[in-house]
């Protein structure tokens, strides 16, 4: 066998896994890889800043299904990957992040850009890897896209001292066969579990399912449609359940929580079975809700073990695979009388109504939820929005409707300001092949987060539209400083600097559009969504616009 | 309610595998009242034996969580009734010679070893279960403990059954 860089091993390891793209940013630690690049297949994608580097493999990976993939030097490169790592930890997306080390012998002695990355990341990876060994490449390679993408997905950190990147290494690169004796995800639900779950659900008169991001990630959006509409039973998600079901569907109810709709958080409150599939019960999401003690009875299904009884006590258990499970499910005999409960509950959504009509002075600029509803009209069915962190996440989150197969993203979890741009950008590396409409939406506050990236999407014309909400406040904290301390307690929340965004849009030859009201938004909207390549529509809210 | 608990972990001896568990502890908020580890008769594989306390559901969450890391290969719950766990403690105590006779006369009846003996002071050696260790401090301490230092529970479960995968 002749003998291999394990450099260009690596690179050979990650065509093995059908990469396509690495985003990454160079240094010394890694330069023996960005030498294999040259001549390697995987296209490199030169990011403006490591922290974005995680939110790209996260939109990647979201969109295309697969393992996302991005890459750091040692010390301060690495350390910038942390947030982005915590951020796809925190809302399950497989993602790989590569970075460099220093070498072997240096390790510990705080040699120059060196930081303990396994160390510093352990709390928000799934796994992670030292590598002592350049024999042991394929076999970590291999492990951490299985750990990456299998159960509950998750980020996998891999840590490559400069030197073993150098060494000549003789390994078989096949290293098809995963053994790892601590993983062994669960895919199939507890038979005894599912019986108990079956008699509930028929038995009960007020059920509601409630949605989380494990139907999106276990791709059991049909299945959930079908179990749905067989048993009649109305569906309310969480944040990140956004696009496990069809907005549009009679049985459609909102999103649950603290910023969810009022009617939503009612009809979970009115319930007496909730049957969560994979949801994470986050205090975000049950804050509302005030009947939980009392009389509701909880089913979870969720494939990590650790979720169930975490946030809530679940009456029935069910640790598995959304989609195995709905198919389970699916064969039993479920169906029970909920004619009345759906007229309630109709009624319910009759008494605590969407409003959309603001006052003076806020009604004399752009009125972002009429702007959303308008949006919605305009957007193919396969469009991706990509939300930000703010009022611009909310607003988007509830009056952009997800039908058909629109996706939404967001960092849910984590919160994370600066995910949109980058996270968009990455979902358009994954259809580079056969664009599609993909949207950014973000505030004045996250775009100045995220905005190093428009670098990379003027450099490869990515086909995205900027939704820019711009109130030079920031608006979410705002609004919690309002409520927390009244009307004359805002603090540090003032952008009090009018950035010429139409100018900044020009000096990266983005197509910019500057709009006051939604009449002008809607005249606009549809040509920026016609232009080919990227654009951004700056759209003036008022300040004290503050109302989701 | 509360209650102490131990818990027996088969884990892959990989590096960082220890502070990954005791990381896992910390940042989710749990106690350790003790942590042993040690090597196996497989050179792959470590035991780790800690004692937490807490309500029966941190301790589900506790079992789940540490299920969740990757290197820990199994963890079981070291009943009582089901298992042998010891604790070893060395004491250093004060002594002169009129209480040393006395001193090695409660160690004889714990069966404990005197493995140092100075003019002014003995080091006794003790294994046992807990109640037996707080016995003999208790019996002791009167004399005038200087220090001691425990080594934390270590356990196995009674029977041919092995921790295994």
């Amino acid at each position: 066998m002749i003998p291999l860089l394990a450099s260009k091993l690596i690179l050979k390891c990650l065509e093995r896994e059908n990469v396509e793209y690495v985003f990454g940013y160079p240094g010394g630690a890694v330069l023996p890889l960005y030498e294999a690049f040259r001549t390697s297949p995987i296209k490199h994608i030169l990011v403006r800043n490591e922290q974005a580097g995680p939110h790209y493999a996260s939109g990647y990976a979201r969109e295309s299904g697969r393992v996302g993939v991005c890459l750091a030097t040692s010390g301060p490169g690495a350390t910038n990957l942390v947030t982005g790592i915590a951020t796809a930890y925190l809302d399950s997306i497989p993602i790989v992040a590569i970075t460099g080390q220093v070498d072997r012998a240096l390790i510990g002695t705080d040699a120059f850009q060196e930081a303990d990355i396994t160390g510093a990341t352990a709390p928000f990876t799934k796994h992670s890897y030292l590598v002592k060994n350049a024999a042991d490449i394929p076999r970590i390679f291999r492990e951490a896209f299985h750990i990456a993408s299998t159960g509950r997905p998750g980020p996998v950190l891999i840590d490559i001292p400069r030197d073993v990147q150098l060494e000549n290494v003789k390994t078989p690169l096949t290293w098809d066969k995963v053994e790892i004796l601590g993983y062994n995800p669960t895919y199939t639900g507890h038979s005894g579990q599912i019986k108990r779950a079956v008699k509930k659900i028929k038995e009960a008169n007020h059920p509601v399912i409630y949605a989380g991001g494990g139907v999106i990630l276990g791709h059991a959006e049909k299945e959930l449609l079908a179990f749905v509409e067989k048993n009649n039973i109305p569906v309310i998600t969480s944040l990140m359940g956004i696009g496990s079901f069809p907005e549009d569907h009679p049985l459609y109810c909102g999103i649950v929580g603290s910023h969810g709709f009022e009617y939503s958080n009612v009809v979970m409150n009115a319930s007496d079975l909730i049957i969560n599939i994979g949801a994470r019960m986050s205090n975000r999401a049950t804050s509302n809700l005030t009947n939980f003690e009392n009389n509701i009875e909880f089913v979870h299904i969720d494939i990590d073990p650790a979720e169930i009884g975490k946030n809530m006590e679940a009456n029935i258990p069910i640790v598995g695979d959304a989609k195995t499970i709905l198919i389970g499910l699916l064969e039993k005999d479920t169906v029970g009388e909920h004619t009345q409960w759906l007229s309630d509950i109709e009624l319910m959504k009759v008494k605590y109504p969407l409003v959309y009509d603001a006052d003076p002075p806020c009604s004399e600029l752009i009125n972002p939820k009429v702007l959303f509803r308008a949006l919605s009209g305009m957007t193919s069915d396969n469009a991706t929005m990509v939300a930000d962190v703010g009022l611009n996440q909310i607003w988007s989150a509830l009056y952009y409707r997800i039908i058909k197969d629109r996706k939404f993203f967001t960092s849910g979890g984590l919160g994370t300001m600066g995910y949109s741009i980058p996270a968009a950008s990455g979902a358009c590396f994954a259809t580079l092949d056969n664009p599609k409409e993909i949207f950014v939406v973000c505030g004045d506050g996250s775009f100045q987060m995220g905005m190093g990236e428009l670098g990379v999407i003027a450099e490869y014309q990515l086909n995205v539209n900027i939704i820019l909400i711009t109130n030079t406040k920031l608006g979410m904290v705002r609004q919690l400083q309002f409520d927390n301390y009244g009307k004359d307690h805002y603090s540090g929340t003032d952008l009090n600097f009018e950035i010429d965004f139409m100018k900044l849009a020009e000096a990266y030859g983005i197509k910019g559009f500057k709009v006051d009201n939604n009449a002008d938004f809607e005249k606009v909207m549809p040509e920026a969504i016609k232009h080919k390549g990227p654009t951004l529509i700056q759209c003036q809210v008022h300040p004290d616009f503050i109302r989701i | 309610m509360e209650k102490k608990t131990c818990l027996s972990l088969l884990v892959e001896n990989n590096f960082g595998v220890l502070s990954r568990i005791s990381g896992l502890f910390a940042r989710r908020g749990y106690n350790i009242d003790s942590l042993t580890v040690g090597t196996t008769e497989d050179a792959k594989f470590s035991r780790i034996t800690i004692t937490v306390t807490g309500d029966e559901q941190i301790l589900i969450q506790i079992k789940k969580q540490l299920n969740k890391l990757i290197d820990v290969i199994t963890v079981i719950e070291l009943k009582p009734e089901e298992s042998i766990t010891r604790e070893l403690v060395f004491i250093k105590v004060k002594t002169d010679d009129i209480t040393r006779s006395q001193i090695v006369e409660i160690a004889n009846m714990f069966r404990a070893n005197i493995v140092d003996v100075a003019r002014e002071s003995l080091v006794i050696e003790i294994t046992g279960t807990r109640h037996k260790i707080e016995g003999f401090f208790n019996m002791i301490e009167p004399y005038g403990i200087l220090e001691f230092v425990r080594s934390g529970d270590t356990g196995l479960q009674r029977g041919a059954h092995v921790l295994s995968f």
